[in-house]
């Protein structure tokens, strides 16, 4: 099968499940109402979901599952220490932009480490620099400045699941 | 009173939650120095706030079609708003704003600086 044929019909399913899960209502005019809008949406955008084949393996999702925990305990962590620099009379802060070396490739993974990087204690990216695999990140509290303290410090939480998971 | 279900009380914290960390990225957008570190505050009080919120609104009405709302809403949330602050911070950092005077080090503006210079 072509791989745009295979991405329509995961869109169209996927779009027909979202349908149903936020209307609730299992009366034929609204599923055929739903039916036909999946079908305008898989027509129209349904090839940009997948874009590069790639095989199902069972360890993908439990990394997934694992990733999934781990950026949600990170989350809370960085909520925590937001609100210790806001409530802390001094605002104990030390920020700068540093660089972080990354050795994902796929634009998914990228995006995906970005956010996470993002929505971490501390933590935000500025920019991305493809060619030289590099992320520029602002840290609230800049611990260190060297290129190999840093990957380590801040992309190193997600790198290695995010590599199996999308690479 | 009304007579709350245990889900619904339980709702009603996460909301609250919701709320109270809403309000500490709202003094971290007033207390912080410069964009970045307010980005910084925005982003991450801010997503986690609204979506527990949101989840909070799923827990308290269950598996309808207001809670499944209410669960999308949170995951196109916690998608798109790192994203929304990548592009601040890229545009402020272009527009040259300058980073607060507490700033340590800034790499992305001398990575700038030597690629124009050698050009």
């Amino acid at each position: 099968m072509k791989i745009e044929t295979k991405s329509r019909i995961v869109v169209f399913i996927l779009s027909l499940l979202v349908w149903i899960l936020i209307t609730m209502v299992f009366s034929i005019p609204s599923l055929v109402t739903g039916l036909v809008i999946a079908l305008i949406t898989a027509i129209f955008a349904g090839e940009m979901l997948i874009i590069t084949e790639r095989k199902f393996l069972l360890k993908r999702v439990w990394f997934t599952i694992e990733y999934l925990f781990k950026f949600t305990w990170e989350l809370i962590k960085a909520n925590f220490h937001v609100a210790y620099i806001v409530l802390h009379p001094l605002l104990p802060i030390k920020p700068g932009i540093v660089k972080v070396k990354t050795k994902l490739k796929s634009d998914s993974a990228l995006t995906m480490l970005a956010n996470s990087i993002t929505l971490t204690p501390g933590t935000l990216t500025v920019d991305i620099d493809e060619k030289n695999q590099v992320l520029y990140v602002h840290w609230i509290d800049v611990k260190a400045t060297d290129i190999e303290e840093t990957t380590e410090d801040v992309g190193g939480r997600f790198e290695k699941l995010l590599e199996e998971i999308f690479e | 009173m009304h007579d709350l279900s245990i889900n619904q009380i339980i709702g009603y914290v996460i909301i609250c939650g919701g709320i109270l960390f809403d309000l500490f990225g709202v003094l971290g957008l007033v207390r912080l120095p410069d964009v970045y570190n307010r980005l910084q505050a925005a982003t991450k009080s801010v997503t986690f706030g609204s979506a527990g919120i949101l989840i909070g609104v799923f827990v308290y009405s269950g598996f309808t079609a207001l809670g499944f709302k209410a669960l999308f809403c949170t995951i196109f949330i916690l998608l798109t708003s790192p994203v929304s602050a990548h592009a601040i911070a890229k545009a402020a950092h272009k527009a040259g704003i300058k980073l607060t005077d507490k700033t340590v080090i800034d790499l992305y503006q001398q990575d700038k600086s030597e690629s124009e210079e050698s050009k």
